[in-house]
C-alpha cells in the first residue's frame, strides 16, 4: 500500500516537472527570440472579414475574440447538424445492409466499401467541385421553387421576413447556405454515416436470432419486432462506439480549412499568422475541441447509462 | 492538415535549446547548405520547381546569392516549401535559415514576429482579378448583353474598376497581409464583400476560375504569375487598375544574429549594386581586370570587403558569377510572365532598386 503510494507521487512529480520545463523552456525561448505572447491580443481589432457567420452581426472592426466566437459557432453549426444526418443515414445505412432486399444490401454494402476506403479529404474537394463548377452563376441560378435560387453561391431562400433578389453580384436577403458550408455537411454526413451504418449493423446482429424468432411467434410484425425488441436491446452495444463516431465528425470539421468554410480553425489560422502568436492559437484550437469532445463524451455516457440495462454490468 | 504543421514548429519552440549554441553563419558553414525557406504553392517567377524539379525563381536566387557568398556555391541550398501560414514560425523555430517567401515587410512582423527583414527585392501592391466578361450563357445572358448594348452600356458588362466591386464575393488566401487590406479597401470605400478564404493557392484559384468568386485578390505579381501560368484561358482575365497597398516583398532572417542579418542583407544589395555596376554573369570575369577602383573592390581584388562580412572577399564576384545580377533574375524569371520592371527597376532609371555603396 504504501509503496504504491510512493510510486503514484512519483508519477505525479516528474510529470509535473516536465509540464513545468516545457512550459518554462518555451516561455524563455519566446523572450530570447522577442516573440510576442500571452492573450492580449484577443481583445485587439480583427481587421478581416468572414465569410459567413451564421446570422451573427459581425465586421472587421471586432475584435479577434468575436472573430474565433463566429469561427467556433460555425464549426459547433455544421457540427451539431452533422451529428443529426449522420445519424439517420447512418441507421438507414445499417438497417439497409440487413435488409432481405438483396440489390438494398448490396448497395448499401457498396456505399460503405466506398466511402470508408477514401480519404475524407479528397472527398470535401470532391463534393466542393461539384457545387461550384456544376452550379451555374447567380445570374443564370436554378429556380427549384418561388423564390429559391441554386447557384455557385449556394442555395439562397426566403424567410417570412424577406425575399432573396439578385442585386449586383449576388443575392441580398432571405436566408442562405453557403456552398462551403453544403459541401462540408455532405462530406462528414456520407462519410460518417458509412462508419455509422456498420455500428448499428453489428448492434442489431448482436441481437440472438432466437430473440427475432420469438418475437415473430409472439405474433410481432417486422417492423414491431425491430422497434420493440430488437433496437432497445441493440442500442446498448451502439451507443459506445456511436460516441467515438460523433467525436470524429467534430474534428473531421476542422479539414473546412481545405475548402474554405470558416470554422474556428480556419478562423483561428488567420489569428495565428496576423499576430504571429501560433502557440496561444494552438492552445486555443485545443481546448476548445477539448471542451467539445468531452462534452459530446459526458452526454454520450449518460444517454448510455440510461440505455444500458439495469443491474447488469457489461 | 497543413496548417497544424504549426504545432510540430510550436512544439520546436518549446523543446529547443534555451541558449543558442552557435551562429546561424556557424550552423550553416557546419552543415555545408543553407536552408531556405520558400513558397510551397510554386508561384511562378518567385519559387517554382522547373520540370526537371530544380527550383526557380527570384526568391529562389536571393538564397542561391547567399548560398554563393557563404561557399562560393550557389547550389549548396536546400528548399522547404512553405504555406503563408507556416513561414513565420518555421523561420522562428530555426527549421530554415532565410525566409525568402514573397512576404510583405510590415511593422507587426519586424517587431512581434521575432524577424528582422533584411531588404526588398520585389516591390508589389495588392491587385484585383476579374473575368473579362461577364459569363453571359444561354438565351437569357444573351438577351440581357443585347438589352445593355442598346442601353449603350459595355455589351459584355465587364468590370473596369474596384470601385464597382460591392457586394462581390472575393476569393483570398488566409494568413496575409491581403486579407486585411481587402477589409480595409472595401470599408474605406463604403462598399461590402463576402470573402472565401481558402489556404492553398490552387484550391483558391479552382475557387476562382470556377465561378464561386467575382474576384481574386493577392498581389499583383501573383495575380500575373497565376494568370499566365493557371488560367485555363489567361485572355479571359483582367487585372483592375487599382493597386491598393504597398506590398515590399523581402527576405528576412531571425532576429538577433546580426552577422547573418548582414550577409543576407549584403548579398541582396550586391545583385542590385552589380546592376547598377554594369557587372552581369557574362561580363564580370572580363570586368574584373578593369581597372575601375570600385568594380576592383567588388570583386575582391583589393579591399577586404567580405572579410568584413565574414566570408571570403570573392563573395560578390560570386554571386554575380553564378547567380547574375539584379535585372538578370527579373529578365530570366520575370519577364517571360509579362512583368515589366516599373517600381523594381534601378533607381537611376525611374525605379526603387537602390542599393547603399559597397566600399
Amino acid at each position: 500500500m504504501r509503496r504504491a503510494w510512493f510510486s503514484q507521487a512519483a508519477l505525479l512529480a516528474a510529470t509535473g516537472l516536465a509540464l513545468w520545463f516545457f512550459a518554462s523552456n518555451t516561455a524563455h525561448n519566446l523572450e530570447t527570440r522577442k516573440i510576442a505572447s500571452g492573450f492580449a491580443f484577443l481583445w485587439r481589432e480583427a481587421g478581416f472579414e468572414i465569410g459567413e457567420t451564421g446570422a451573427i452581426a459581425y465586421s472587421a472592426a471586432d475584435s479577434y475574440l468575436r472573430a474565433l466566437g463566429i469561427g467556433l459557432w460555425n464549426t459547433f453549426r455544421v457540427a451539431a447538424t452533422g451529428v443529426v444526418f449522420a445519424t439517420l443515414l447512418g441507421t438507414l445505412l445499417g438497417l439497409a445492409r440487413l435488409s432481405p432486399n438483396w440489390l438494398l444490401a448490396k448497395l448499401a454494402a457498396a456505399y460503405v466499401e466506398v466511402i470508408r476506403n477514401v480519404p475524407l479529404l479528397v472527398q470535401l474537394f470532391f463534393w466542393y467541385a461539384m457545387i461550384t463548377e456544376n452550379l451555374p452563376d447567380p445570374r443564370d441560378a436554378l429556380q427549384p421553387l418561388e423564390s429559391v435560387f441554386l447557384s455557385n453561391r449556394g442555395i439562397a431562400f426566403p424567410t417570412p421576413w424577406s425575399t432573396p433578389a439578385l442585386v449586383g453580384f449576388n443575392f441580398a436577403g432571405g436566408a442562405s447556405l453557403s456552398p462551403e458550408f453544403a459541401a462540408l455537411l455532405v462530406g462528414l454526413v456520407t462519410y460518417t454515416a458509412a462508419f455509422i451504418g456498420e455500428i448499428v449493423r453489428a448492434g442489431v446482429l448482436s441481437v440472438g436470432r432466437g430473440q427475432v424468432d420469438a418475437a415473430h411467434s409472439m405474433g410481432l410484425t417486422r417492423r414491431g419486432a425491430l422497434r420493440y425488441i430488437v433496437l432497445p436491446q441493440a442500442l446498448r452495444l451502439i451507443v459506445p462506439p456511436l460516441t467515438s463516431q460523433y467525436l470524429n465528425l467534430a474534428k473531421n470539421s476542422s479539414l473546412a480549412v481545405a475548402i474554405g468554410y470558416p470554422d474556428l480553425v480556419s478562423i483561428a489560422n488567420t489569428t495565428m499568422n496576423q499576430t504571429g502568436q501560433a502557440i496561444e492559437g494552438v492552445a486555443i484550437i485545443m481546448a476548445v475541441f477539448l471542451s467539445i469532445s468531452l462534452s459530446i463524451s459526458a452526454f454520450m455516457n449518460w444517454y448510455n447509462r440510461r440505455v444500458a440495462l439495469k443491474g447488469l454490468r457489461l | 492538415m497543413k496548417p497544424l504543421l504549426a504545432i510540430p514548429a510550436a512544439l520546436a519552440l518549446m523543446l529547443a535549446c534555451p541558449a543558442q549554441a552557435q551562429s546561424t553563419l556557424e550552423a550553416v558553414t557546419k552543415k555545408g547548405y543553407v536552408q531556405c525557406g520558400v513558397n510551397g504553392g510554386a508561384v511562378a517567377g518567385f519559387s517554382a520547381p522547373d520540370s526537371q524539379g530544380v527550383w526557380k525563381g527570384i526568391d529562389v536566387d536571393l538564397c542561391r546569392a547567399v548560398a554563393a557568398a557563404v561557399f562560393g556555391d550557389a547550389s549548396k541550398v536546400r528548399y522547404t516549401g512553405l504555406t503563408a501560414q507556416q513561414r513565420f514560425t518555421a523561420l522562428q523555430s530555426g527549421e530554415v535559415d532565410i525566409l525568402s517567401r514573397n512576404t510583405t515587410w510590415t511593422i507587426t512582423r519586424d517587431t512581434s514576429l521575432g524577424l528582422n527583414f533584411v531588404g526588398v527585392n520585389f516591390y508589389d501592391g495588392q491587385g484585383f482579378m476579374v473575368p473579362a466578361k461577364m459569363r453571359a450563357t444561354g438565351l437569357k445572358g444573351a438577351a440581357k448583353a443585347v438589352k445593355k448594348a442598346l442601353k449603350g452600356e459595355s455589351p459584355t458588362g465587364g468590370i473596369t474598376s474596384a470601385k464597382q466591386l460591392n457586394g462581390a464575393t472575393v476569393c483570398v488566401q488566409p494568413g496575409t497581409t491581403t486579407e486585411l487590406n481587402l477589409s480595409d479597401y472595401f470599408r474605406a470605400n463604403g462598399m461590402t464583400f463576402k470573402p472565401v478564404v481558402i489556404e492553398t493557392l490552387p484550391e483558391v484559384l479552382n475557387a476562382y476560375f470556377s465561378g464561386r468568386c467575382d474576384v481574386f485578390t493577392t498581389d499583383v505579381s501573383g495575380l500575373v504569375s497565376s494568370r499566365a501560368s493557371r488560367a485555363p484561358k489567361p485572355e479571359d482575365h483582367v487585372i483592375l487598375p487599382e493597386v491598393i497597398s504597398k506590398e515590399p516583398l523581402g527576405p528576412a532572417v531571425r532576429h538577433g544574429d546580426d552577422r547573418w542579418f548582414d550577409i543576407v542583407k549584403w548579398s541582396l544589395y550586391a545583385t542590385i549594386e552589380a546592376e547598377e555596376m554594369g557587372l552581369t554573369s557574362k561580363n564580370i570575369d572580363q570586368q574584373a581586370a578593369s581597372k575601375d577602383p570600385g568594380v576592383q573592390r567588388f570583386v575582391g581584388t583589393t579591399g577586404d570587403i567580405g572579410k568584413m562580412l565574414g566570408l571570403d572577399n570573392k563573395w560578390a564576384y560570386n554571386i554575380v558569377k553564378q547567380v547574375g545580377n539584379y535585372g538578370e533574375s527579373f529578365d530570366t524569371h520575370l519577364k517571360p510572365l509579362g512583368f515589366s520592371r516599373g517600381l523594381n527597376n534601378l533607381w537611376t532609371k525611374g525605379g526603387l532598386m537602390y542599393a547603399p555603396p559597397i566600399r
